[in-house]
Formats: structure tokens, sequence, C-alpha cells
């Protein structure tokens, strides 16, 4: 716990959040990290429609993927569902 | 009725006419309720904007009169019925979060199905008010009166009033919205009246002209917090401001949460005595302050401590006793939750000898709760007097004016021999 940390004086009741969720980040709870293969992918962006907190990034301007690493939490549904067996779930 | 309204000209025991004492008190009709009517009655009366519930014996007739004023149009309130009672507190967390004034009421195992919920609601602070019909749990089934219910509940941050009788749960019911409301309270209010003794047994009750009850209430106020867009808004969900609310607190905040709660219930025990006295001058009844009710505590040696119905034949032993010159006194906890610690000590530290009397058992436990909790709060006092256990009316067993003598007999006896012989007693229960 750090001294930036609220005490409960300041804090607003009930657990209402006071900053939105994209400070919290949540990618350091993994223990697995998905790496792609760019020459296996063939871009057919199923797993940024599988990844269930919305961390893989589709980019116009690059034509690419991209893994934010501060959300993902490693749950490797990216890897199961990639059909060509793009993506590697590796041990951080 | 020992607290019938007075006549004109009647005069306290400082000589002054008991009716200009009252002067802001409003004229009030009498009407044939039983404990569940008068509660609906209030919760009518209070301008109640949802109501969300699932039947039980012996809470039924309450939801069940709701449902007629509704069907009625006597009020706006919208009804909810649910498939169970955890949906129906689910369903009344969720009403009371968007700033609405919410009732429900359950009993006994419908209580016990809530359990989960009970958490959620005071852990979101939303002031539900919920009348519970006092009732035994299973098995074997049971659907008579007993504290068993309520008092597996005593740590899930409800506030806790239990009642005399049927007038007392029309007054308790309309104070309690001003309670679970008040911006340094916002936590939920459980009323426990005794099932089948108050909750089905008809008794007179004053009720207030519904715009003297409107007006007490008033419309509910909601204290200002800071979003995650760094807003500071009302705390209620509003599409227009959203917040989120009761989200997951990981051991580096979950503990915050809890003092803030446990802070509510420090604030409880001022403004539950606030609203009684305010209460009191437009209704002229008391209860005590609010918090503890004493009878014929002023120079007693003995007394019994209990909840509920139960004080109402305490009364009439101690009536008894004093004209036999026997120094018997009553302390009546009217709220359980939070604990009226200062109140306790100050009312029981001079008496020699106190039985408490226990409506539900804590398996194991040395004692039934009231038991417990009594005994803790005098450790600090600076006079101990001696403290013993009655287990009594489980599953709605009667308890009889004979029985409570005979406890203030023991009371006696242990003040005279200054031993408590046995710790823990069953009141009428067959060897």
């Amino acid at each position: 716990m750090t001294s930036q940390e609220k005490g409960w004086k300041e804090i607003s009741p009930a657990g209402v959040c006071w900053k939105p969720s994209t400070q919290f980040l949540t990618g350091d709870w993994k223990t697995y990290k998905p790496i792609r293969d760019l020459e296996k992918c063939t871009r057919c962006l199923l797993c940024v429609l599988f990844c269930p907190d919305g961390a893989i990034h589709w980019k116009p301007e690059k034509g690419d993927i991209e893994f934010d690493y501060n959300f993902c939490k490693g749950c490797g549904i990216c890897a199961n569902e990639c059909p060509t067996k793009a993506i590697e779930m590796k041990l951080e | 009725m020992r607290q019938r309204m007075p006549n004109e000209g009647d005069r306290n025991e400082a000589g002054i006419e008991v009716c200009a004492l009252m002067k802001g008190v409003v004229k009030q009709d009498v009407l044939a309720l039983n404990g569940d009517e008068a509660v609906a009655y209030a919760a009518k009366q209070s301008d109640v904007d949802v109501v969300a519930a699932y039947p039980i014996t012996p809470q039924t007739i309450i939801v069940e009169k709701f449902s007629e004023y509704v069907a009625n149009g006597e009020v706006e309130t919208e009804f909810v019925c649910t498939e169970s009672e955890h949906s129906a507190l689910a369903a009344c967390l969720a009403a009371a979060v968007t700033g609405a004034r919410t009732f429900t009421a359950s009993a006994s195992a419908g209580l016990a199905l809530m359990h989960e919920m009970l958490f959620v609601t005071s852990g979101c602070r939303a002031p539900v008010v919920m009348a519970i019909a006092n009732r035994a749990l299973s098995a074997p089934l049971n659907i008579h009166g007993d504290h068993s219910d309520t008092m597996v509940e005593r740590d899930s941050g409800w506030i806790q009033i239990y009642v005399e009788n049927a007038q007392e749960v029309y007054d308790s019911i309309i104070q309690a919205f001003r309670i679970a409301e008040n911006q340094e309270v916002l936590l939920p209010v459980i009323v426990g009246l005794d099932g089948f003794t108050l909750s089905h047994t008809l008794e007179n009750v004053r009720v207030f002209p519904d715009d003297v009850v409107k007006k007490f209430v008033g419309a509910r106020q909601l204290p200002e917090v800071l979003t995650h867009e760094g807003k500071a808004v009302a705390f209620k969900l509003d599409p227009e401001n959203p917040m989120t609310m009761g989200p997951i607190a990981l051991p580096n905040y979950y503990f915050e949460f809890k003092r803030q709660q446990e802070e509510a219930m420090r604030n409880a025990l001022r403004i539950i005595e606030q609203v009684h006295e305010e209460y009191v001058q437009v209704s002229g009844r008391r209860y005590g302050n609010g918090l503890v009710d004493s009878y014929c505590l002023e120079g007693a040696e003995i007394a019994i401590v209990c909840l509920g119905s139960t004080a109402g034949t305490v009364k009439t032993v101690v009536d008894e006793l004093r004209a036999e010159g026997v120094k018997a006194g009553l302390l009546r906890i009217r709220t359980f939750r939070p604990l009226p610690v200062q109140e306790i000590i100050k009312a029981l530290e001079n008496v020699k000898a106190v039985a408490v009397m226990d409506r539900s058992m804590s398996f194991g436990g040395d004692g039934g709760p009231v038991f417990h909790e009594i005994r803790h709060v005098l450790y600090d006092a600076n006079k101990h007097p001696y403290v013993g256990d009655y287990i009594y009316g489980l599953g709605g067993r009667d308890t009889n004016p004979n029985q409570i003598r005979k406890i203030y007999e023991d009371l006696q006896n242990i003040m005279q021999t200054q031993h408590v012989e046995n710790l823990i007693s069953n009141v009428g229960l067959r060897e």
C-alpha cells in the first residue's frame, strides 16, 4: 500500500469510483503474456472480438492489431481462438 | 395502555399540566390495526417510491395491505412482485441507489435468503427500510415469533430497532425513513416486530393525518460525491452523471469502506435520538430516548433487559413487584444496532443483578446474543452487576407473568447470595 492511497475519511461512500477504469491498470495481474507470430497472423481480427477486456486494438492506420498490455490479464482466449495458432502464451 | 394520550387537565409528577407541555402535538385518529397493518399504514403515509417484496408469514399482511393501497390508487408507489426475497432486496437496493425511497418486509427464511443482499445494501449505503415480523428459523419448521432471524443479521450493517407494540411499530417505521436517509447515516434500517404477538394482534393505534407524516419524513436528500470524472454530483445512479457504485475494492481499499460504515453506525446513535425527539414533539409519544427505554430503573436493585413485546409483560410484573416493595426495573433495548453502549452502562451500573432475556440462541456461544453484548458493555462500567441469561419464547412459546416473576426472584437470590448459580437458564423449557 502506497502513501498516495486515500484514508477512509477522504473516499466517497459505497465504493463510488473517483477515477475512470482506464486509470486502474489491471494488466499487472497476468502470468502469461500473448505473443504474436507476425508471419502466421492473417489479421482476421477474431482475437479483437473475443478479448473479454477489449485489450486488443485494431489500428487502421497501421493495418494491424496491437495488444494493450496495460489491460491484458493474460487469459489466453485470443490464443485459443486464433485460427492460425499465431498467438503463443509466454510466461512473463 | 401505559402510553395513552393525556386528558385535558392531567398533570405529571412535577405537577405541570401535561397538555400544556404537548403544544406541538398533532391531533390523531385512533384506528384498530394489527402490527402488520400499522407498518403498511406508516409506509403508505411515508411517500414510498418503490416497494419490492416476496410474501412470508407472519409479514404477509404488510405487503398484502400495501398492494391493496397500490391497487386502489391510494399511493403512487411502484410495486414489484419478485420471485424470491433475494431478488426483492436486490430490486429495493437498485431502486434506492437511484434516489428512490424504498421499503420492503420479510421474516425468518425470507430474511435468511436475503442474507447476501443485506450486506450489499448496507455496503452500497442504500437507505432501504424493512419491517421484519420476527419469526423462528427452520428446522423444524415454525412460523411463530422469536428473534433468531434478525439476531443472525446483527453484523450485516443494518440498523435494528425492536418495538414493543403496534403503536410503536407505526411510529418507528416513519422514523426509520428519516434515520436511514440522513446524510450522516445512509444505512438501511430493520424494524423488528414480534411475529403474531404484534404482527397479528389488533391494537388501538393513533395515526397522523397523511400530510403530517409526509412533512415529517420530507423529500429524500442526497449528499454530494466525486465521480470518476472528478465531478461533484448527487449520490445516486443517474444517466446524466454516471457513476459506479459498489464495485470491487481490493485489500488496499476494502477496509476503508467498512470503516465508513462503522462511522455511519456511530452517527446513527445521535440521529436516532434526534429523530425520536422530533417525533415526540408531534406525536406526544416517547420511547425512552429512542435508543433504550427504561421502566422503573430509578433506584432499582434488580432489572430485566429485553427487546420487543415481552417488555409489556415485564412492565406488568414490575408494577406488581414495586407495589410489594421490591426494587425491580426494566431496560428495553429499542435500538440494538447501533448498540447504545453508554446508555446501557448508565442505566445498569447501579443495579445489583441483571437478567438478560434472549429470544434466540447462539448455539455453543455460552448464552444468547443480547446477553453477550450486555455483559460485554458492563465490563467498562464502574460497578459490575451480576448478569444472568434467560433464553425464552423460542418458536413463539408464550412467556407469562409468573415466569417473569420467577426471573426477578432469581435476581433477588443472586443479590442476596452474591452468586450467579445458573449463568444461562431456559424459561419454560421441559426437562
